[in-house]
């Protein structure tokens, strides 16, 4: 990989900043009017997946369904013509036992050849009401986790800048999911978690690198010193993220379709991740006006860090 | 410079063959097997003696067969012999003992040398082996409204024994108000409950109705009552469980009021969920008046005192006495067959001390009287009502069967009058299995069918392996010699978190295969630090040695806070997340942890096996 080892990253920053906050925007808008696609995980209902031994037309299917009651279901191929995937909202009138027992017992009647019941799952509604409410709080709790700990390594700037970077990469995420309208499940949210603690790792190699040239070097101003530092850290930053692409596409390619949003979570989040750790994380803490100063005072620290 | 003490290899190295050892066993896959056990004893080397006879003049071809921790387990060469073994080997041993469970099982094909070193392959998680995991939950409100009801009768005897003259006893709003005719019975009424029933908190109220004493639990009774539910119905899931014969289930209390069940290998859900939900239960009630009064009763809505109004099957109205002969609780043995006679399907009962006596008493002085048996279902659905979700039951009862008594009846007697052979069976179970204390509903359900299982599996090794070979080609490529190091440190890397997976007997999930395909991605970061670090001095000017010195050193402050970052985000995972959530989080923990060593500690070993101690004027990097 040939670089250009003195790129003006910070130039831009304010183009940069500017498309930030467009995507930040996008994002927010696209949540608040398409809404994310979400799951049975948090809101309650049946999914049931079937398999048939040759692939089947889904007309016929629906129709069977909705002559059995179930005109609500949305009727999908799955992975494959002979898969099919059947969601239903929470019912009034049945409860979970009977309701897949009578999908799968009018898919049946329905079908010459035999099926295979692949998956059930079912979430009551007060279930997926806690599910989300868990799931909020777990994402809430991870960046003020991390806050304390980047606070407690670094500065409180940095770690604003950090926690910056790990909103402005959960919010386009999101947003992403929402414009494509990609099923938001608990699977996906793990990946917003997974997401959360790579794009950290990212964003602190960045800001080891910043610390250490504030120390080392002294008659260069903290753009200038930000500057370096990104170009220092660029080559790994860009690796790594390359490496683990790879092996996400693997995921999204081989995993399976279950497997296929939770990795496409990532793949988008490791994206933005590396973009935000170069741009939003240095950016916000240089706008909150971090220096020198400010990272001098402990000495030893400075000892403590040459050990090995 | 750049040298390592001979003890840092030598943990490396032991930690590289107990390693390979660990994560042995993963590679031998797993055999059809058969799991025989006694629901009451342990089964014991003359029992496995007992099962070697059957199968051999049963003339089953089996592979092994072993004693485990209280069952015997025999292995099969493929999943058709393991079948017909399993119906085979039910019939013969319930012919000796109805309480033999037998269940099919998928035992490890580990051989004996390492299971002797306590190495296990993964355990593998409901999405990855098939199964159902329920979540289900107590109906707390009935727990406290049968804990009432039965207060309620207590307390009516206590007072009819300390002749204290009470109007009636009522529940009202979980809570028990008694009624007294005057404020004087009514005080001593109070001093004489006060005396008997510790756990209560009582009040007085007066009214134009009467002198109420009202009887209500303290918060501590409230909350043993709700223990015991759960308590009582955990235990009695286990019983129904082991009815349906289930290798390794799981049945945890999960929270103050909910359970979760997991039956890996289930494949008939429906019955699972059935057996595992249902509240049926039995009740022997006298018949009261004729079929005029139950017509009447019927279309005039008014039934007489003491008497309720119940359908037959049929949907015909009967009336049947208030007063219960004898119910479900005191039932401990049931057991389902054909009725000589009628050919019909039939349930033969045996009652315990108290219920033998109350029904040989009442069937005593009932002669030529006909007697109900009424089968009582409670059934469950959540309905949404002003935006709040609530849970409504209906009870269903039924008289399955009214038979003249001719004879006194004592302990053990068989009813007749259901639907098919499979009820039979099913309420028979019911009734050994024991009632729950409190109805219980499932709130949520993740069943995955055993051809999913596998596709998971493969899917999931499949993807390990691309994304890991993309990474070890890319590696090489781009850092030469160092990236071979590096590569040995990855592999390395998957070893140790395999060996530690299958050593904790952690759950793998198919997330959990996700975080360790993310994991080798990852790892490679502490490797992608370091060595960007080297080039970067040697750029910079040094000797290779003092790059390769310098480069771990200056990186290794960055490795540490950038991994500890992620495993916060992993921890918080784990806390709040769920079942297959949860695998992801251990993986990802895991995956960190070795990857740190291998990374650090793993390649600096062979960099400096390399390169150390000699004259090096350029680095393959």
């Amino acid at each position: 990989m040939i670089l250009n080892r003195n790129i003006n990253f910070m130039g831009p920053r304010k183009i940069a900043m500017g498309i930030s906050m467009l995507l930040l925007l996008i994002s927010v808008v696209s949540l608040a009017v398409n809404k994310l696609n979400v799951g049975i995980d948090f809101t309650g209902g049946s999914v049931i997946e079937v398999g048939y031994t040759q692939s089947v037309e889904l007309e016929p299917v629906r129709d069977a369904l909705a002559s059995a009651g179930y005109a609500d279901g949305i009727v999908q191929h799955f992975g494959s013509a002979r898969d099919v995937l059947i969601r239903l909202a929470p019912r009034d009138d049945q409860n979970n036992a009977q309701l897949s027992t009578s999908v799968i017992r009018t898919l049946e009647q329905q079908s010459d050849t035999a099926i295979d019941v692949r998956r059930v799952d079912f979430v009551g509604p007060q279930v997926g009401e806690e599910l989300r409410e868990d799931g909020g709080l777990a994402v809430l709790y991870a960046l003020i986790a991390i806050l304390v700990y980047v606070s407690l390594r670094f500065e409180y700037r940095f770690s604003l800048g950090a926690v910056a970077a790990l909103i402005h990469d959960v919010v386009i995420t999101l947003g992403v999911f929402s414009i494509l309208q990609l099923e938001f499940d608990l699977s996906v949210l793990a990946a917003l978690l997974a997401v959360i603690g790579y794009s950290l790792n990212d964003t602190i190699v960045v800001f080891d690198r910043v610390r250490e040239n504030f120390r080392k070097v002294r008659k260069r101003t903290s753009v200038e010193i930000i500057n370096t530092s990104i170009n220092q850290t660029i080559s790994r930053t860009l690796m790594t993220s390359f490496t683990t692409l790879l092996v996400l596409l693997s995921l999204f390619l081989f995993g399976g379709e279950v497997i296929a949003s939770f990795a496409m979570a990532l793949i988008i989040g490791v994206v933005v991740g590396t973009y935000s750790s170069i741009y939003v994380a240095s950016t916000t803490a240089l706008f909150l006006g971090v220096s020198r100063e400010d990272l001098l005072a402990p000495e030893k620290d400075e000892a403590e860090s040459a050990r090995p | 410079m750049n040298h390592y003490p001979l003890w840092k290899y030598l943990l490396l190295l032991t930690l590289t063959v107990l390693g390979l050892l660990y994560a042995a066993p993963n590679l031998y896959g797993e055999d059809p097997a058969v799991q025989i056990s006694h629901r009451v004893n342990l089964v014991n080397e003359e029992e496995l003696n007992n099962v070697r006879g059957l199968l051999e003049r049963l003339d089953i071809d089996y592979r092994s067969i072993e004693l485990g921790d209280g069952y015997v387990l025999v292995r099969f060469g493929n999943e058709e012999t393991q079948l017909r073994a399993a119906s085979d080997l039910k019939d013969a041993l319930q012919e000796q003992d109805t309480r033999y469970s037998i269940a099919l099982n998928l035992a490890p094909a580990t051989p004996e040398w390492l299971t002797g070193l306590n190495a296990l392959p993964m355990y593998l998680g409901l999405d990855l082996r098939g199964g159902v995991h329920f979540l289900m939950e107590v109906d707390m409100q009935a727990a406290i409204a049968k804990a009432l009801e039965r207060t309620s009768a207590e307390i009516r005897s206590y007072l009819r024994e300390e002749k204290i003259r009470y109007r009636t006893v009522q529940t009202v709003n979980q809570a028990l108000e008694v009624r007294f005719s005057d404020s004087a019975e009514r005080d001593r009424g109070l001093v004489a409950l006060e005396e008997e029933f510790r756990e209560f908190e009582f009040s007085i109220r007066d009214t134009e109705l009467g002198s109420f004493v009202v009887v209500s639990y303290t918060e501590a009774a409230l909350a043993e009552e709700k223990k015991a539910a759960l308590t009582q119905n955990i235990s009695t899931l286990k019983n129904r469980v082991n009815e349906l014969g289930v290798a390794e289930p799981v049945i945890q209390q999960q929270g103050d009021e909910r359970v979760v069940v997991q039956l890996p290998g289930v494949q008939d859900t429906v019955r699972a969920k059935e057996i595992l939900g249902a509240t049926a239960t039995l009740e022997f009630r006298l018949v009261h008046g004729s079929l005029v009064d139950w017509t009447d009763a019927e279309q005039t809505g008014k039934v007489p005192l003491g008497a309720k109004l119940y359908r037959e099957t049929n949907g015909a109205p009967v009336l049947l006495k208030r007063r219960v002969i004898v119910t479900g609780d005191q039932i401990i043995g049931a057991a389902s067959g054909i009725d000589s006679q009628s050919g019909s399907p039939d349930v033969t009962i045996t009652l315990n001390g108290k219920g033998a006596d109350r029904m040989s008493k009442v069937t005593r002085d009932n002669i030529g009287k006909p007697m109900a048996v009424v089968f009582i279902e409670d059934k469950y659905e959540e309905r949404e009502q002003d935006g709040e979700i609530r849970r409504i039951k209906r009870t269903e009862e039924r008289v399955i069967n009214i038979a003249t008594i001719r004879d006194q009846l004592a302990k053990r007697f068989h009813i007749t009058g259901l639907d098919s052979t499979r009820e039979a069976r099913d309420l028979a179970l019911l009734l050994r299995a024991g009632a729950l204390r409190a109805p219980m509903v499932i709130v949520e359900e993740r069943t995955v069918g055993p051809s999913l299982g596998q596709e998971n599996i493969n899917k999931g090794v499949k993807s390990v392996v691309i994304g890991f070979a993309l990474v070890l080609v890319f590696m090489a490529v781009y850092y030469k010699l160092f990236g071979l190091v590096a590569n040995l440190a990855l592999t390395l890397n998957l070893v140790l978190m395999i060996a530690l997976l299958s050593m904790l007997q952690a759950t793998l999930t198919l997330p959990g295969i996700a975080g360790i395909v993310l994991t080798v991605g990852m790892a490679v970061d502490a490797n992608v630090l370091i060595f960007e670090r080297i080039r970067e001095e040697i750029r910079l000017g040094n000797s290779p040695q003092a790059a390769i010195f310098s480069g771990y050193q200056k990186a290794f402050g960055t490795i540490a806070d950038a991994n500890i970052t992620t495993l916060i985000a992993a921890i918080i995972l784990f806390s709040f997340g769920t079942g297959p959530i949860q695998g992801f989080a251990v993986t990802l923990s895991i995956g960190i942890i070795t990857s740190m060593f291998t990374a650090i500690l793993g390649t600096r070993a062979v960099i400096n096996l390399v390169y150390g101690r000699k004259q090096v004027s350029k680095l393959a990097i």
